[in-house]
């Protein structure tokens, strides 16, 4: 018999309650697991988010469009390489609830300025050359079984109206982070519409993407571009699209302050629970320990007993959360709309901080016990009486 | 006087309560030889458990030492006092005292763990000291499936199982009903004369001291 063998024999002396205290750990383990991805996948998008691409918009707000007619003055800017430009399009497809982003863009520009969209060159010249053709990225195309050919069909909101568009092309994403869940149709195709329709809209861009060489030359670049418009009646604002994402999530900000503060309150309460078992365990010991002395037994042999049993309850609970976690967040990944987030994945990080808190837990959770069985004298222990 | 293993001169013992001394045990001195059976009698509360404490090294006097062996244990600091007694005392409790998780067999293997044995030196001295108390047939069973006598035959398995110096043994047929009061009684005496193991056995049951060579009476902490 090994001194292992006890400590996994005193693990199971009372099943029920190890096996609550086990799936305690779990649960919170899981729950830390989870937020913690969200919170990473949040950072991971502005992360992503580059910042050789600055986001040309109108001054205010987003939501108010710019005359297309910046398009030639911001291509002049020294240090632009290439420039597009977009309209949020939204509309329905079928139902509200399936959502992804719908844009008007320049064909043109737009897989240029965005390589990290990977598309083949013979789809790419099928939707430039075909007015009312659209490209789709492949989570959506997975999603909703879209094949080249097919025709998908919008009901207008911001762009009343029914619209059609044939698919010619699907793009894949370079990295894991690239979002591919984009529907792209061509914004002259829009504008003509709404040139006939709603004259007053017509000529409206939602905001310019200006792809430039150098990525140390962004702050420079965004304010000669702005400079250039202060004074007209449609002035810009102008950040690379990293800014920009975070300005958009910063938004978010105090709830992700919120959410890593109740991680760490879930660890504080996972060392609770493990702790009230412990501390129960350690007193209904107090004769076994008080024998264990008795018989020669040192100082660090009791340590070795408790903590053992302590680090095994907790690394137990934390492997089963963190195995949880995988099949959890793969469904919470599947049931949140494409887009939401680029992508889902668990970091290492995450790992090594279940784990890592694990041990933590499985640390603190045997101070109390230990301290007791130490400090009880052999003579005290022989005559306590559970 | 030849041979004394166990010398106690002059020790007082008083615990403290509430910062009131309580006096247990006053000026007592007791030799104890090679291969004697010692029975300490006395009313409850006159302080048998802790004299046999003292001896056995698991409490300190608050005056007088306490010497066995020729070894003055009241001057060993704590480990090197454990060391000493997981080498020279075997003990038997009134409750048996044995690990409710471990098995007959592991339990009295528990004292050899801190010895430099083998394995299967350990299953040897395991099997053996379990068929000196005659549980060689129940070496795999846990102690809630055992019967009090036999749980405390496999308490004195693991008392014997280092051969220790001394055994010390507090009320051990106490928990126990007649007969198998008696079996425990008749394994002790066979313990002293056939192994000529030391023992010094605290109890307050005449019949037990029956088997005792020599009958020491305690009474409010003073030898009488
Ligand atoms: N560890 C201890 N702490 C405080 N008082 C104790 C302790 N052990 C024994 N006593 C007290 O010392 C006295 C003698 O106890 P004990 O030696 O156990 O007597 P006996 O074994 O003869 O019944 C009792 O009054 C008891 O309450
Ligand atoms: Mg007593």
């Amino acid at each position: 018999m090994k001194i292992f063998k006890l400590i996994f024999k005193n693990a199971l002396r009372h099943k029920l309650r190890t096996f609550l205290t086990i799936t305690g750990l779990a649960i919170a383990v899981l729950a830390f697991g989870v937020l913690r991805t969200v919170i990473d996948m949040w950072n991971e998008a502005v992360n992503a988010a580059p910042i050789d691409r600055l986001i040309v918009r109108q001054y205010v707000s987003y939501i108010f469009p710019l005359p297309y007619a910046h398009l030639s003055k911001i291509q002049k800017v020294p240090g632009v390489e290439c420039v597009s430009y977009a309209n949020w399009f939204q509309g329905v497809y079928k139902d509200k609830r399936n959502f992804f982003t719908r844009m008007a863009v320049d064909a043109e520009t737009y897989f240029s300025v965005y390589d990290e969209f990977l598309i083949s060159p013979d789809e790419l010249a099928a939707f430039k050359q075909e007015r009312n053709s659209c490209v789709v990225g492949s989570a959506i195309a997975e999603q909703y079984g879209f094949k080249i050919g097919d025709i998908i069909a919008l009901e207008g909101d911001i762009y009343p109206g029914h619209w059609e568009f044939v698919i010619r092309g699907i793009y894949k994403g370079r990295d894991k982070a690239t979002d591919v869940s984009q529907m792209v149709f061509h914004w002259t195709n829009v504008d003509e519409r709404m040139r006939q329709e709603m004259p007053g809209r017509a000529g409206d861009v939602g905001w310019y993407i200006a792809k430039i060489k150098d990525e140390s030359h962004a702050a420079p670049i965004s304010e000669q571009i702005d400079a250039i418009f202060t004074n007209s009646g449609d002035a810009t604002k102008t950040e690379t699209e990293r800014a920009f994402t975070q300005n958009f999530i910063s938004g978010l900000n105090s709830l992700l302050t919120a959410m890593n503060f109740v991680s760490f309150v879930i660890i504080g309460i996972i060392m609770l629970v493990l702790g009230n078992t412990m501390i129960m365990s350690a007193r209904e010991r107090t004769r076994e320990y008080a024998v264990f002395k008795t018989l020669g037994f040192s100082a660090s042999h009791i340590v070795i007993i408790i903590l053992g049993e302590s680090l095994l309850i907790a690394l137990l609970g934390a492997g089963l959360g963190v195995l949880l976690t995988y099949p959890v967040v793969s469904i919470i990944a599947a049931l949140v709309p494409k887009g939401t987030f680029p992508y889902f994945f668990i970091t290492p990080t995450t790992l090594i901080l279940a784990a890592g808190a694990a041990l933590l837990i499985g640390l603190a959770a045997s101070i109390f016990p230990i301290q007791r069985a130490l400090r009880t004298r052999i003579v005290d222990g022989l005559r306590f009486a559970g | 006087m030849s041979n004394s293993i166990i010398q106690v001169q002059n020790v007082s013992k008083s615990y403290w309560r509430d910062s009131l001394e309580v006096p247990v045990l006053n000026d007592i001195s007791i030799d104890v030889h090679e291969g004697e059976f010692l029975g300490l009698m006395g009313p409850s509360g006159s302080g048998k458990t802790t004299l046999l404490n003292l001896i056995a090294g698991i409490d300190r006097p608050s005056r007088g030492n306490v010497i066995v062996g020729g070894i003055d244990i009241t001057k060993l600091n704590e480990s090197n006092l454990a060391k000493w007694r997981s080498r020279h005392i075997g003990f038997v409790f009134q409750f048996y005292n044995l690990l409710p998780v471990l098995t007959a067999f592991e339990n009295v293997e528990l004292p050899l763990l801190l010895t430099s044995l083998s394995k299967a030196e350990r299953k040897k001295h395991v099997e053996l000291s379990l068929d000196v108390v005659g549980l060689g047939d129940r070496i795999h069973h846990y102690p809630k499936q055992l019967s009090g006598g036999q749980e405390q035959r496999v308490a004195i398995a693991r008392a014997i199982v280092t051969d220790p110096t001394l055994l010390v043994a507090d009320e051990p047929t106490g928990d126990l009903d007649k007969r198998s009061a008696e079996e425990i009684m008749i394994l002790l005496e066979r313990l002293n004369t056939e192994f000529k193991k030391t023992i010094v056995m605290v109890t307050h049951d005449p019949r037990a001291a029956e088997k005792a060579k020599v009958v020491h009476h305690l009474d409010k902490g003073e030898l009488s």
